[in-house]
């Protein structure tokens, strides 16, 4: 027993003391990750960012330098405190609370105290600051929009936040990220990739050296050059257009999906968003409740398309065999079931075939060959199915899956939907006329109409539309340079465009021709409401326009949307027809048109529903008219 | 001489590669632990790891020497052995350097010399020489106190130059005395006091007082049949909760500020938040920065020279107390399972050889050395992994400091020596 007290204390002790170890250093053990190791510092290199150009080679977006002055408050030794906050521009007081907001973060470690300095403010600073111990200047590379237009397609860059920084650990506190538009969607190929240095430090933070003689230091990557598909001095004149106005128009070259211009109004200088000021005014455009103008109307509104729609049930009808284009509806003023009037309709020669259906807008005809669709099939769910795939074909009531960073689904019922809405069966062609004309339950974005303009104009398939054109050293996803078919045979589009051509040549659209140009669209006016205090409230109706040019290998496709604008023609047609002219002959011979758009103005419509008094709308109402600027 | 030529010099080569084994390791950590900059060679005598160097040089050399005296001269010369370092000691408060507020240095030149690691092995030396003396009995009071009294004077003397750590070590000798002896009751008291002290401190005098009566009260119920004196219980009872009282009393004026809050981390006493906040920044700074070095390491460790913590100066004094989280950053769980196994087998083999030796005084020391050996060990890696609190001990063989691994040397191989002469030994 003697002789053993001391070799069981041994073997005890040295068995308690492996089971620490392992507890620290197994158990315990989170595996080893130099990022999250304290005793090294890591240095970033950051690359320049890629510039934006446009189609036609203008630079759109490029970098500015930008001057922080950093403070290590233990290093500071006593200064000209007037002075500095001279130089500065900043009061005795903000420098003694910024002081010591620096201090209370770290004595030890640089912490900006003020940033973003402007060109010249540096300049002037750069010159003195040596004579400031513990504060010096760093710099940072801003975005230099070279334009004043495309807020809502170039976006804007801004610093990380935690959940981004959570979920994407490339990003580090005070990095910038895009944070709206291309500067999102190519957010990794403008970036590139940072540069580390990974440095040794002690306990007092000082460095002492690389760390392992810098064999995991990395180089920075620089970002790439991007050219987008826009147009800038279409997107430009789009965004003169839309002035005084709200709404969205996007254009679309046919023959690649390419994105032409995409105007959403009101739009915003993107200047606004670079430097100091830009967290002020970011959340004055973010608290603009009423304009939102963050808000992308052009693919993130959601309406009832209105009459251009009936183009895709007349496709439909012809593609189903269920109607000739020579078949003639009788309009009495509306559409009637029996003694009841399903829809109205407005004043125009009857009976109408198909080209006098499409070039008149007549609602009966349509609501005719949709419930000859629905009723072709004994079960209305199977016909209802049908019909829904041949819309959802024009990429339709689905995301797009495109690269831009916003959008909606748009919608396009099937017959699940209407079975979930009035029971399995429990309804038929009657209940659902309205998606005839386009209003009902069918909704779709701007984006969505400008592409089933273009794959009409196409006659069958389309090119996602898409915002890059090229990158730098790089090919653009085959995705956007591979067609979709639509299943919609070829031939069944040439009544059909024919019916658009002819609401310009003697339609709905017969003064907005452009000499020279053969344009194809359809107007539409769509019904909207709003809750004014609870109640629902009807609103002038929206404008909306659909078209493309020319009738034979279309170069422009363009959906124009204006909120409250009233008829397709009045502002809708206008802008679209404008625009065609705009990108086509490059000048404008309709300046009557030009004129009109721009000396009207929708604010007064806009702000009655905030008046708090009780207003009248379409007809009833007058134009506001403004100087020209 | 002849014969001891052909039949001795039976060295214990087991214990031997062990030490070799450890100086080499404990040089390496030393050397990541120290160096500043690139290593340009391992001879930069500028720099610790250099010095070190030179250290296991003197050491191979003292190793020469002990081995080739004669064995039985250390038994013979014990007494002046012993007499020589307790006046190299008591010297100190005459020449003495003061360093970091403890005064057991000598300064010669460049040179310091730490007298205590020295006494060690006197001292061990001078017990073993008394209780292998045949008039000796452990089993007598007279005898027990006259080899206590070896052990006290050197202890008090290191007490007094303010070295606390150095004078636990002295506490290993209980061990030796056990082993040869001493009565069952005090290996009883020792550890109850070791118990009780914990109690009072950690949960009250309260707790303490319950606890003794419980253990007492047990004691009395399964002995009933003996009828033990119950008077007797009731004075034991007493001194009990009389002890736990001193300690508490102890703790809170009789001790220093920093050893109270050592004492308070290691027990997690303090319970204010903002004392506790202060502390890890001051007191628990090293505790705290060594743990975190050695969880560091994981399973197999970050790589010889590749510790980041340790590169980065981030566990104060790392390369003398704290060498033991630089094999926890660098060598990982192997590694510093490998070093207490080492260790473990160093002290097994002591032992194991002490009980083979013919000499009760080869015997005695051999014990003497594996004591001294694990109380160092235990504390010393205890402490960096935060099991015990913070006691200023080196590691053996392993901290950088020439009187340190000098010191272990001599203790280690005179025992290896005596070894090897028990062959010549009836």
């Amino acid at each position: 027993m003697r002789k053993l007290l001391l070799l069981i204390t041994v073997i005890c002790v040295g068995l308690v003391f492996i089971a620490r170890l392992f507890y620290l250093q197994v158990y315990n053990e989170t595996p080893y990750n130099l990022f999250e190791d304290n005793a090294i510092r890591k240095v970033y290199d950051y690359p320049k960012r890629g510039y934006v150009y446009d189609r036609n080679g203008t630079l759109l977006v490029a970098n500015q330098p930008s001057y922080d002055v950093m403070v290590i408050p233990r290093e500071v030794e006593p200064l000209d405190t007037l002075e500095f906050c001279g130089l500065l521009k900043i009061s005795k007081e903000e420098f003694t609370k910024k002081y010591a907001k620096a201090k209370n973060y770290s004595p030890r470690l640089p912490s900006v105290f003020v940033p973003q300095l402007s060109k010249k403010d540096y300049a002037v600073l750069q010159e003195k600051m040596r004579k400031f111990d513990g504060f010096y200047i760093q710099k940072r590379s801003l975005r230099d929009y070279q334009t004043t237009i495309g807020a809502n397609v170039l976006g804007d860059i801004g610093e990380v936040n935690q959940r981004i920084i959570e979920k994407q650990p490339y990003y580090k506190m005070g990095d910038l990220i895009g944070k709206q538009g291309v500067e999102i969607s190519y957010e990794k190929t403008l970036r590139g990739v940072k540069g580390i240095k990974f440095i040794q430090k002690d306990r007092f933070n000082k460095n002492i050296g690389p760390y392992q003689n810098g064999v995991h230091d990395t180089l920075p990557q620089p970002g790439k050059d991007i050219t987008i598909t826009i147009d800038a001095k279409l997107q430009e004149y789009g965004e003169l257009l839309m002035k005084n106005k709200r709404g969205g128009i996007i254009a679309i070259e046919p023959s690649s999906g390419e994105i032409l211009a995409m105007v959403s109004g009101p739009s915003y200088n993107p200047n606004l968003l670079v430097g100091r000021d830009r967290s002020k005014n970011f959340s004055k455009l973010y608290r603009d409740s009423i304009a939102k103008p963050l808000f992308d109307r052009a693919l993130q509104a959601q309406y009832p398309p209105g009459s251009p729609f009936k183009v895709m049930n007349a496709l439909i009808g012809l593609q189903e065999g269920i109607v000739d284009v020579n078949d003639k509806v009788t309009c009495r003023m509306g559409y009637y079931y029996g003694s009841r009037k399903l829809t109205g309709c407005h004043h125009h020669k009857s009976p109408v075939d198909m080209n006098a259906g499409i070039a008149q807008s007549c609602n009966a005809y349509f609501v005719n060959i949709y419930r000859r669709i629905i009723d072709k099939e004994d079960d209305a769910g199977a016909a209802m199915n049908k019909w829904s795939n041949h819309a959802k074909s024009f990429g339709l009531g689905n995301f797009l899956n495109n690269d831009l960073s916003v959008g909606r689904p748009g919608r396009i019922p099937d017959g699940d939907y209407y079975d979930r809405a009035y029971g399995d069966n429990r309804w038929g062609s009657t209940y659902i006329v309205s998606n005839a004309i386009g209003q009902g339950e069918v909704e779709a974005t701007p984006i969505q109409l400008a592409n089933m303009a273009a794959a009409i104009g196409n006659r069958g398939y389309y090119y996602t539309p898409h915002i890059i054109k090229s990158i730098e050293g790089d090919t653009i996803p085959s995705k956007y340079t591979t067609p979709k078919k639509t299943t919609i045979d070829k031939q069944h589009f040439e009544p059909v465009i024919q019916g658009m051509f002819d609401v310009y040549n003697k339609g709905t659209a017969e003064y907005l021709q452009v000499p020279g140009i053969d344009i194809c669209g359809k107007t539409g006016t769509a019904e909207n409401f709003m809750k004014i205090d609870g109640i629902k409230t009807q609103l002038t109706d929206h404008s909306i326009f659909v078209a493309f040019a020319p009738k034979d290998n279309p170069k422009i496709a363009i959906a124009v949307f204006v909120e409250n604008g009233y008829w397709g023609s009045r502002f809708a047609g206008r802008m679209a027809s404008l625009m065609i002219e705009k990108y086509i002959k490059g000048t404008i011979t309709r300046t009557d048109l030009e004129d009109w758009i721009l000396t009207h103005s929708l604010e007064n419509e806009y702000a009655k529903p905030y008046s708090g008094k009780s207003f009248k709308i379409n007809g009833e109402t007058t134009l506001q008219v403004v100087e020209k600027q | 001489m002849l014969r001891e030529n052909h039949r001795g010099f039976k060295f214990d080569w087991v214990t031997i590669i062990i030490y070799l084994l450890l100086v080499t390791f404990g040089w390496l950590n030393i050397l990541s632990a120290s160096h500043v900059g690139e290593v340009v060679t391992y001879f930069d005598t500028s720099q610790l790891y250099g010095k070190h160097l030179v250290f296991v040089g003197l050491s191979f050399v003292l190793i020469i020497l002990i081995l080739s005296i004669e064995a039985k001269f250390y038994e013979r010369f014990a007494s002046i052995i012993y007499i020589t370092a307790m006046l190299a000691l008591v010297g100190l408060f005459v020449f003495g350097k003061d360093v970091n507020g403890a005064r057991s240095w000598y300064g010669i030149g460049s040179m310091t010399i730490q007298p205590s690691e020295f006494a060690k092995f006197a001292t061990a030396l001078a017990v073993s020489k008394y209780i292998s003396d045949l008039q000796t009995n452990m089993k007598t009071l007279q005898d027990q106190l006259k080899t206590l009294a070896l052990i006290i004077i050197p202890a008090f003397l290191i007490l007094l130059q303010n070295d606390a750590g150095s004078t636990i070590v002295y506490a290993s000798f209980f061990f030796v005395f056990y082993r040869e002896g001493l009565q069952q009751i005090y290996l009883i008291v020792a550890i109850s006091t070791i118990v009780l002290a914990i109690i009072a401190l950690k949960f009250g005098v309260l707790y303490a007082a319950i606890f003794s009566v419980a253990v007492i009260g047990g004691h009395l119920f399964v002995k009933r049949k003996k009828r033990p004196s119950i008077f007797k219980s009731v004075i034991v009872l007493a001194v009990c909760i009389g002890f736990s009282y001193g300690v508490k009393l102890f703790y809170n004026h009789g001790i220093k500020p920093h050893q109270q809050n050592r004492i308070s981390l290691w027990l997690r006493l303090e319970k204010d938040a903002s004392k506790l906040e202060r502390m890890k920044k001051e007191e628990a700074y090293n505790l705290i920065q060594s743990e975190k070095a050695i969880s560091s390491g994981g399973f197999s460790g970050k790589g010889f020279l590749e510790g980041t913590r340790t590169t980065g100066k981030f566990v104060p004094e790392q390369h003398t107390d704290y060498i033991f989280s630089t094999v926890g950053e660098e060598w990982g769980f192997l590694g510093s399972a490998f070093v207490v196994v080492l260790f473990m087998a160093l002290i097994i083999r002591i032992l194991y050889l002490s009980e083979s030796q013919k000499s009760q005084f080869s015997r005695v020391y051999g014990y003497c050395v594996a004591s001294i050996l694990f109380i160092h060990f235990t504390i010393n890696t205890g402490m960096v992994m935060g099991l015990i609190p913070t006691v200023g001990i080196p590691l053996p063989f392993f901290s950088y400091g020439g009187s340190g691994l000098m010191g272990f040397t001599i203790l280690l191989f005179i025992f290896v020596k005596l070894d090897s002469n028990k062959i010549n030994e009836w």
